[in-house]
């Protein structure tokens, strides 16, 4: 075992990540800790764009994108964390463009903006141009920008560095962050970091669904670790599930294609999402079209010889358009479906997409140890945390923007943290829980298999827990996933040695999988309503009486050891805007 | 009633019946023993299935301390480049059908950096090379409140070389970086390149002077390799002679 002492430790190299690290390194002495080498994250898989009201090629202001993000998150969002988006989401997208990022340009040379779901002029009018984009890979462009800045401040990192767990030491009966344990991927070695702040960017969870847009590496590893040693998970019940991904795979074609143009059609050829959104039609946030794909699929209007999957037309658009703008989601459809966006439709279904909750914040990135206590020098930022600005349906560029702002202030908030404040005495033997992890999996003789459970823990996930619930369905993922967890216990893997041993930390992985899919599953069955990604069929309209607030779920150990959740709940911050009915 | 979910979708598409492939992948584990061997695994598989779709069935199902790096699975984080028929590609882009499954597929690590377990080679060397080349927007004085302008037609300058997802395919393709590791390689200079040629920076002519280095730009004997390797489409040696040009001329 080794330690390291640093100012400011922050797990995980995606946008959020490096964004925080930029801040970080310029004030504080900053270690990057990464599962994957930093241009590898997920947020390079982000097309669309990132919404900020430039007003550049027309009419807008941060009040409306505001106002649409309130509604887009069906009332649930902090509306004084919503306010802060998207007032600093004007200069986050300029402080991208002086990084350097390639912006796509207006005719005057100024950054061009483009329609996305749910962003809207004057509170719901007509559709507005807000997202800053480069053609439909933005995510690749700010991680690339994100980097190479990274590179120029000398950011130190520590790549295939696994943060398996998370140091806490009460100080004056108060929780505080003594730093992580860390799992080597070259060597097998563990290494202790202590840290007078810690920043978890580690991204989302998405895994734990069959059809998901997610990387294989999104396993809510920092989720996981936090909610192991106590600290609670907030709004776990809500996820997003994007109109979009190609058929069977999973694989996101960015709603910036319906921003261009794009129609989406049933087997009829009818442009079905005149019924369910009139104004804002293919356009309406994603929990509204991806509830439309599948009433639509369900009533016997689907396409395809099993009639499960709708399309996405762009036919009618310029092939030059297409390829000036949309240049890599037409060529995944031609790779992976064989098929020609100029001349065919592409096959279509909702998947998995992102993480509304997450570890809850305050503004300014500081993890919650319950609804109004702050942990000392704990910090998240990105789709691991929940500020909350997505409530309970995220708007699409939201999340690129999330990143930026929220990266950077928990950067700076973390630097300054570590710069008053002295390290925090590690606890005893500190590298004890992921030893025993790691020399358990190691020395297992079961006879369960990591793919096997994993298997069937996304089957259970998407047939139960996915656009549709029901008390029903959810109870029959909530026992699946307590069947599994128990047989995880007797899982083993193949490969014993410390060299990149990747069998090993899949099963780790699957470990976090499978504890967050059960926080989720409880979470939403105890949601009895609908609001935006949270669809009950028994309980279809939203319920404002007795659940707008946010739900905590904690981990509970009985004095046998057993597990168990327990779920509390936090008001919702309301400012400027009461709760109306959605309509798009 | 649930969300409809795919029955099917474990058999892929409806319309295409598995076939049997043979992967024969090299293997090298240090721990184990000091010499690559081929081994052969037998999978079934949907022929519109990916290579990686393949080696996680191998991982999943026959071997689990197969090791290989991957991520996001399509095409997008450049974690899986490898030498799949003697050809780099990644293996998430590359699917069965397009590779002549009757035969055996050979899959093995990316030639000219080190191996470190079967198809994990040490990343290091080539994120130094292209650290080396300065890759970060430079400007001088005072910065705009806004943004920086540039026409659309500045920005498409050296829209091909912002397309780089650092997957090292090119580099990795290149007989002469095979031959002698010191060579920037085609990535680091798809990288200058990409900065060379964006007309809001100023450190064109340092780039410059650091690829007309012995070990820069003219070690380029334009074999097209990385070209044909790039997963992006980024037309490479175009770039590389772009930045020849420019140390000639001194513009860009």
């Amino acid at each position: 075992m080794k330690i390291h002492k640093y100012d400011t430790v922050i797990v995980g190299a995606g946008g959020a990540g490096m964004r925080a690290a930029i801040e970080a390194t310029k004030r504080s002495r900053t270690a990057v800790l990464t599962k994957l080498y930093p241009t590898r994250s997920h947020t390079g898989a982000a097309q669309g764009g990132m919404a900020a009201a430039l007003a550049n090629v027309e009419e807008d202001n941060w009040e409306w994108h505001t106002f649409d993000t309130v509604k887009g998150g069906d009332y649930l969002v902090d509306q004084d964390a919503a306010e802060i988006l998207a007032k600093e989401a004007i200069d986050a997208v300029l402080d991208l463009e002086k990084m350097g990022l390639p912006f796509n340009r207006t005719p005057d040379g100024t950054i061009d903006q483009r329609r996305f779901g749910g962003h809207s002029r004057n509170h719901g009018e007509a559709p507005v141009r807000r997202s800053c984009y480069a053609a439909d890979r933005t995510g690749h462009m700010i991680l690339q920008t994100l980097y190479q800045n990274c590179v120029k401040e000398g950011v130190e990192f520590f790549n295939e560095f696994y943060v398996l767990d998370q140091l806490i030491t009460e100080v004056d009966g108060v929780k505080t962050s003594a730093g992580v344990v860390a799992y080597e991927l070259a060597t097998g070695e563990i290494h202790v970091f202590q840290a007078k702040s810690v920043i978890y960017a580690s991204g989302g969870t998405g895994k734990f669904f069959k059809v998901t847009s997610n990387a294989h590496t999104l396993t809510g590893d920092g989720q996981a670790a936090c909610y192991r040693r106590g600290l609670p998970l907030e709004d776990m019940e809500f996820f997003q599930f994007h109109p979009t991904g190609i058929w069977r795979m999973g694989i996101l074609l960015t709603e910036g294609a319906r921003g261009e143009g794009g129609i989406l059609r049933n087997k009829d050829g009818e442009r079905f999402m005149e019924k369910y959104a009139p104004v804002m039609k293919d356009l309406a946030s994603r929990d509204v079209v991806s509830r439309s794909i599948y009433t639509e699929i369900r009533e016997g209007r689907g396409c395809g010889p099993e009639g499960d999957h709708v399309y996405l037309d762009l036919t009618h658009l310029p092939p030059e358009q297409l390829d000036a703008k949309l240049p890599d989601i037409t060529e995944f459809a031609r790779t992976y479906l064989g098929i020609e966006p100029y001349t065919d439709p592409i096959p279509i279904q909702p998947t998995a997409h992102y993480a509304m909750g997450g570890i809850p914040t305050n503004v300014e990135g500081e993890v919650l140890a319950d609804n109004t206590t702050v942990v000392p020098g704990l910090y998240a930022a990105g789709e691991v945390a929940c500020v909350s600005v997505h409530g309970a349906n995220r708007l699409g560029t939201n999340s690129l923007l999330d990143i930026n702002v929220f990266g950077k202030r928990s950067g700076i908030a973390a630097a300054e943290y570590a710069a008053k404040h002295d390290y925090v005495e590690l606890p005893e033997n500190p590298a004890e829980l992921v030893e025993t992890q790691v020399k358990n999996l190691l020395s297992s003789t079961g006879t369960e298999r990591v793919a096997v459970i994993r298997k069937e823990l996304q089957e259970t996930m998407d047939a139960n827990v996915m656009v549709f619930r029901t008390e029903q369905t959810i109870k029959t993922a909530v026992e699946k996933i307590a069947e599994l967890r128990e047989r995880y216990k007797n899982v083993s893997v193949q490969d014993k040695g410390k060299r990149f041993n990747t069998d090993l930390l899949e099963a780790i992985e699957l470990g976090n999988l499978l504890d967050l899919a059960e926080v989720m599953a409880v979470s939403a069955l105890a949601r009895k309503e609908s609001r935006g990604g949270h669809y009950r069929e028994d309980y279809p309209n939203r319920d404002d009486v007795n659940f707008m607030r946010h739900t905590m779920a904690y981990r509970e150990v009985a004095d046998g050891g057993k597990d168990s959740i327990r779920l509390d709940y936090k008001p919702v911050v309301q400012t400027r805007y009461q709760p109306m009915e959605r309509k798009y | 009633m649930a969300t409809p979910t795919l029955e099917k979708a474990e058999a892929g598409f409806a319309d295409s019946p598995y076939i049997t492939v043979t992967f024969r992948i090299r293997r090298f584990n240090p721990e184990i023993s000091d010499e690559a061997t081929w081994q052969d695994f037998q999978v079934e598989i949907d022929p519109k299935e990916r290579v990686l779709d393949g080696l996680h069935k191998i991982k999943w199902e026959l071997d689990g301390s197969l090791t290989f790096r991957r991520s996001c699975a399509h095409g997008i984080c450049g974690s899986d480049a490898m030498r799949i028929n003697g050809k780099n590609r990644l293996a998430c882009k590359t699917l069965i059908k397009d590779l002549n499954p009757e035969k055996p597929i050979t899959v093995e690590a990316i030639k000219g950096l080190t191996v470190l377990k079967d198809l994990v080679v040490d990343m290091d060397p080539f994120f130094q090379a292209y650290r080396d080349v300065m890759p970060f927007l430079v400007t001088k004085g005072n910065e705009p409140t806004r943004e920086r302008l540039q026409s659309a037609e500045d920005r498409e300058r050296f829209d091909d070389t912002t397309k780089c997802i650092l997957c090292a395919a090119c580099t990795s393709s290149c007989p002469v970086f095979w031959n002698d590791g010191q060579y920037f390689g085609p990535a680091a200079i798809v990288n200058a390149h990409r900065f060379i040629f964006d007309s809001r920076d100023e450190a064109g002519e340092q780039r410059l002077e650091i690829l007309n280095d012995k070990d820069g730009v003219w070690r380029c004997r334009t074999t097209f390799n990385c070209t044909d390797a790039c997963p992006r489409g980024i037309e490479v040696t175009k770039a590389i002679q772009e930045v020849k040009r420019a140390l000639i001329t001194r513009r860009f």
